[in-house]
């Protein structure tokens, strides 16, 4: 029988998203609901004098008008999850209502509650604040010289930690190297753009004490966690249900104060209220992502051998420390500094720095690409210095093929990997050595061409608990799932991670449809209802299938096992003698003589007839902890020609040969390493959140913000190689976010090897056509000639 | 992204429109409302009444207009694009117009009201200047003619009177065998001119004998370029940028984070440069 496992089937979330039919949480509408909307700061920074609520309380409609003075005793603050240690790591209280100040435009100072939106936005503008401004704190490194404003009382030079990594001797290898190259590096303020801005719904039972919160997020057990300790709402009271997510990008990770008051105002007023972002306003409530800036060094021989890596790194983190903020700059950045090289040392420090910005959080990659960024410029720069050929640079530094198990200098265990073999993959379709020779013609002709190599290494599949503990995340990193047989054998899957866009409501059928012999329109797979669902930890880190599906897969295992015994009985046969056949149980030797696995799930269901003690039923929960981490890797390769004249930078070609270990569904998997590239290739080329020196959010809006367009992307030529991971029963490794990670540094340094003719090694990116003709210009001036 | 509350009124007729406009009350006309909602909705625009003129079939319609055309203004974007005599007459419009956002704003944006909001890196209003248009203005008590090098006064700001209404474009023929092009640079988000360049060009006896140039999204209006360096040269690449450079010399260009003024003067220069060399290969 053919499996499943391995098929691009069509994905069966797409007819309900593609027809209009699917239920978001702006959706759900309940008897008796009003509505709210946040009065938001309009200053980075400033002293909150007096707030008048009186006039907006009066206005047609309006139920309730909250401050911070209202709130501040009665809700704890926004948490902080992610505590990582041996840093020094100050949090300073969130209030989910700013009370005596304001940290950045958009942070909350009043709610509005009110009978229809358009009486709550009226009634908004009402609540009459008197701010006394301050000085803003933008930039991340400026922010801890001593002469910026400082934002949080208790916190001198905005520094909220310290954070080191160590592998090796650093200082003695940079004292002995005999080359080194360094590079300040800027990334740029990214803002998520998941295309459906938050949400929350909540009603509240005041007989049971029920509190039932719908809300966009892509950990509902995480967002119950938080909420409860933010209302005092204990978890057996507090459902939490995320109905269709619309991408989030990491910026539904954070469980926001916005929700919890949602909540509140639905326990203080005994009626359902709901509250729907403005895209306007996600830019500024919503979290941002990246933000880095950062002092990076290499050193090696003049053979090309790389002998360490230094850094120091200024992350912003604006104006309050996100949910799991303080780990993506460290725990997800400086220990992956040795990407696939075998680079004997490494040292990081890394600064996170509160500024007057929107909290800056996860976003698709999550400090990876922050990492692989600098590792890749650095080779490549590196690589110029000595004269050497990129990709022979790298091939001589790759960890060479290991099936289970290498450790690096910075204490991480990688867990399967041949780099080698994607990068041959790569090198093959591109043909390299004919582009380079067509980038010399081009030259000669005054044209610019240009390749970007990346070969990069990714940790994701988040990963053993005991770990998370190790690390200060405030959660596990286990997943679960209950695989439930119905009385006429078809089957639901509650999972506790929640997939908004990754698929795998049909990946996950597909493996149970296998583990059963079922056609896959026999299962249906649940998500995003903490009373339904297990315990999970969420979709975020490349973390569902390699974790979550590994339980799926355990669970369907159980159930499978049981339903065998169940066979063994009605077939009165040895359960030894028990063989699983074209989809069904069958005495070894007697194929006439099986039973379907619907027929025993009948029975066990219906228990007239099972095994002597065999209790009746047929279903299965798994929880599965990974033992390590999953290390994904490939690589990209981007061709480019830059126009002189006017800046632009065209792709040519865009090549993409990924490992994730075995494909459950190869289209998925293509599609999100096309969505992950294009994500990468807007934040190299198009995409920056920028405040001006008052911290005013100069990109406010889609008019500012580019977002990749398709006109404006290549098109993408994927491949792969399949190298299993040893810690999972699947083999599998993540790969929502590996495009992300390998194709911002790919175009970028496609771009600067095009215009290495001009002298010029390295653009801050995006490389927007106004920043690489700014390049140009300077680098004509300064006689780097074409 | 709620607008204040506002009165609607669905017009009969453009007499009614025009009528209402005398009102003094601050009444606005609405066609496609791709302009006038989002700054509505951002309360940007405060508007006690919005004025319903998108139906009006006196507005609508495109027709012939001896060696020219004559445009109604409530006629659409995807209506220009598609029109035959405008795609024979004037293919400049059609070349910009399909550059004009998307399908779904091509099909309810209008070119009256297109002109009538006057943002200055508009592709429309460079196009309109090159060609020579004539915009018709109507109120309840006068018509008048204003040629488009007179209309737009400055950023979304055009000699329009608040009471008057702009109700057709007429095109006058162009030079007997002028060739036409508009060459642009879009900014990554909006998809607004960072530059561009409308350009007619007519070539006698291999030589320009005329040639008119209107630059958008460059300065804060709207303009014409000085290219009198360019009549009777045969229009060589290097002629074409120096006097590019020599019309942008006196212009206080704009900058700002996508097209800082450097880089915008050079688009400038670049889409001035296409769009000449563009208009010459199609003249006959």
């Amino acid at each position: 029988m053919a499996t499943l496992f391995g098929s691009s089937i069509r994905r069966r979330e797409d007819p309900r998203l593609l027809t209009g039919s699917a239920t978001y949480t702006d959706d759900i509408k309940l008897p008796r609901m009003v509505y709210s909307g946040f009065v938001r700061s309009p200053y980075a920074h400033a002293r909150i004098k007096r707030i008048d609520v009186s006039a907006a309380q009066g206005a047609p409609g309006v139920v309730a008008v909250y401050t911070g003075a209202d709130v501040k005793d009665r809700l704890a603050p926004v948490p902080c999850a992610w505590n990582v240690p041996d840093c020094d790591l100050k949090i300073p209280p969130h209030l989910l209502l700013a009370d005596d100040k304001v940290r950045y435009v958009g942070d909350p100072v009043a709610m509005v509650v009110a009978e229809s939106r358009a009486a709550v936005r009226d009634a908004m503008d009402l609540v009459d604040v008197d701010y006394g401004p301050l000085d803003a704190s933008i930039d991340p490194e400026r922010a801890t010289d001593g002469n910026a404003a400082q934002i949080h009382d208790d916190i001198p030079l905005n520094i909220a930690f310290e954070w080191h990594v160590n592998g090796g001797d650093t200082e003695a290898a940079f004292a002995a190297a005999e080359v080194t190259v360094s590079q300040r590096i800027v990334h740029a303020r990214l803002i998520p753009n998941a295309m459906e801005p938050r949400a929350a719904v909540a009603t509240h039972n005041a007989a049971t004490g029920q509190l039932t919160l719908w809300t966009t997020s892509q950990n509902p057990h995480i967002a119950r966690f938080l909420c409860s300790i933010m209302l005092g709402v204990p978890e057996h009271h507090l459902h939490v249900i995320s109905p269709e997510v619309g991408g989030g990008f990491g910026s539904k990770i954070a469980t926001y104060g916005d929700e919890a008051l949602v909540s509140f105002a639905a326990m203080e007023l005994g009626r359902p209220v709901k509250w729907t972002e403005d895209r306007s306003e996600n830019y500024k409530a919503t979290t941002h992502g990246r933000d880095h800036v950062q002092y990076v060094e290499m050193c090696g021989t003049k053979d090309g051998k790389i002998t360490g890596l230094r850094t120091k790194v200024y992350a912003g983190l604006g104006g309050y420390a996100s949910t799991a903020a303080p780990g993506v700059p460290t725990i997800l950045h400086g220990l992956v500094y040795c990407g696939p090289y075998g680079i004997p040392n490494v040292a990081a420090t890394v600064y996170g720095v509160y500024t007057n910005g929107t909290p800056v959080d996860a976003y698709r990659g999550a400090g990876r690409p922050e990492a692989t960024f600098l590792i890749e410029r650095l080779v490549d720069l590196l690589a110029s210095e000595i004269g050497a050929d990129p990709v022979a640079l790298r091939r001589k530094n790759l960890i060479p093929a290991f099936e289970d198990g290498h450790e690096v200098a910075t204490g991480l265990v990688y867990d399967s990997g041949n780099y080698e073999r994607a990068l041959d993959k790569a090198l093959g379709i591109l043909d390299y050595k004919g582009f380079r020779a067509e980038q010399s013609k081009a030259r000669a002709d005054g044209r610019y061409l240009g390749v970007g190599v990346v070969t990069y290494l990714e940790m994701c599949g988040l990963g053993p608990s005991k770990v998370a503990g190790a690390v200060g995340f405030g959660g596990g990193l286990y997943d679960s799932a209950i695989v439930r047989v119905y009385p006429t054998g078809s089957v639901r899957v509650y999972i506790g991670a929640k997939p908004h866009g990754q698929g795998e409501e049909t990946t996950f059928a597909q493996i149970v449809a296998d583990e059963f012999g079922y056609p896959i329109e026999n299962i249906d797979v649940v998500a995003g209802d903490t009373d339904t669902t297990p315990q999970g930890w969420g979709t975020y880190g490349s973390r569902t299938t390699a974790v979550c599906g590994s339980a799926v897969k355990i669970a369907a295992q159980r159930v499978k096992e049981k339903a065998k015994k169940i066979a063994a009985h009605l077939l009165e046969a040895s359960e030894d003698d028990i063989v699983w056949e074209d989809g069904a149980f069958a005495v070894r030797g007697s194929p006439a003589n099986s039973k379907p696995f619907a027929e025993v799930a009948g029975m066990a269901n219906v228990a007239w007839n099972l095994p002597e003690g065999m209790e009746p039923g047929l279903e299965a929960t798994a929880f599965f902890d990974p033992s390590n981490f999953v290390y994904p890797f490939g690589t990209h390769l981007c061709t480019v020609e830059v126009n002189a004249a006017t800046g632009e930078v065209k792709i040519l070609r865009y090549i993409a040969v990924d490992d994730c270990g075995p494909h459950i569904n190869p289209m998925i998997v293509e599609g999100q390493i096309h969505g992950g590239v294009i994500q990468g290739l807007g934040e190299g080329l198009l995409e920056m959140a920028v405040y001006d020196d008052e911290g005013q959010l100069l990109t406010g809006s889609m008019l500012d913000y580019a977002v990749p367009r398709a006109s404006q992307m290549p098109a993408i030529e994927t491949d792969h190689t399949v190298t299993p991971s040893p810690v999972n029963p699947l083999g599998v490794k993540g790969i929502g976010e590996a495009g992300t990670i390998a194709s911002a540094a790919c175009v970028v340094n496609a771009v600067c090897d095009a215009l290495a003719p001009f002298g010029i090694s390295h653009i801050d990116k995006p490389l927007t056509s106004a920043r690489v003709w700014a390049a140009i210009q300077a680098a004509a001036k300064n006689g780097g000639a074409a | 992204m709620i607008p204040n509350s506002f009165d609607y009124q669905r017009a009969s007729s453009l007499k009614e429109v025009l009528k209402a406009l005398t009102a003094g009350d601050g009444s606005v006309v609405i066609a496609g409302g791709h302009s006038l909602l989002p700054l509505m909705k951002l309360r940007m625009a405060h508007v006690s009444k919005v004025i319903d003129i998108a139906h009006l079939e006196e507005l609508k319609g495109i027709e012939e207009h001896r060696r020219g055309a004559r445009i109604g203004a409530g006629t659409t974007y995807r209506e220009l694009a598609e029109s035959e005599v405008l795609q024979e007459r004037f293919p400049i419009i059609g070349e910009a117009t399909r550059q004009v956002a998307d399908l779904q704003v091509r099909n309810r944006g209008t070119i009256g009201g297109n002109l009538s909001h006057a943002d200055p890196a508009s592709d429309m209003p460079a196009v309109m200047m090159a060609l020579g248009a004539e915009l018709k203005l109507r109120s309840r008590s006068r018509r008048r003619t204003v040629p488009a090098a007179e209309f737009f006064l400055g950023p979304f700001n055009t000699a329009k009177e608040p009471e008057e209404l702009l109700i057709e474009i007429v095109l006058p023929g162009l030079p007997r065998g002028a060739g036409s092009a508009y060459e642009s640079f879009r900014q990554p988000a909006s998809g607004y001119a960072m530059a561009g360049a409308a350009a007619v060009v007519k070539i006698s006896r291999r030589r320009i004998s005329h040639c008119v140039v209107a630059l958008t999204g460059v300065a804060d209006n709207v303009f014409l370029a000085d290219t009198d360096g360019l009549i009777d040269t045969k229009g060589e690449s290097e002629n074409i940028a120096t006097v590019a450079h020599e019309a942008l010399a006196g212009v206080d260009v704009i900058g700002d984070l996508h097209a800082p003024e450097p880089y915008r003067r050079q688009l400038a220069k670049v889409a001035f440069g296409r769009a000449v060399t563009a208009a010459m290969a199609r003249a006959g």
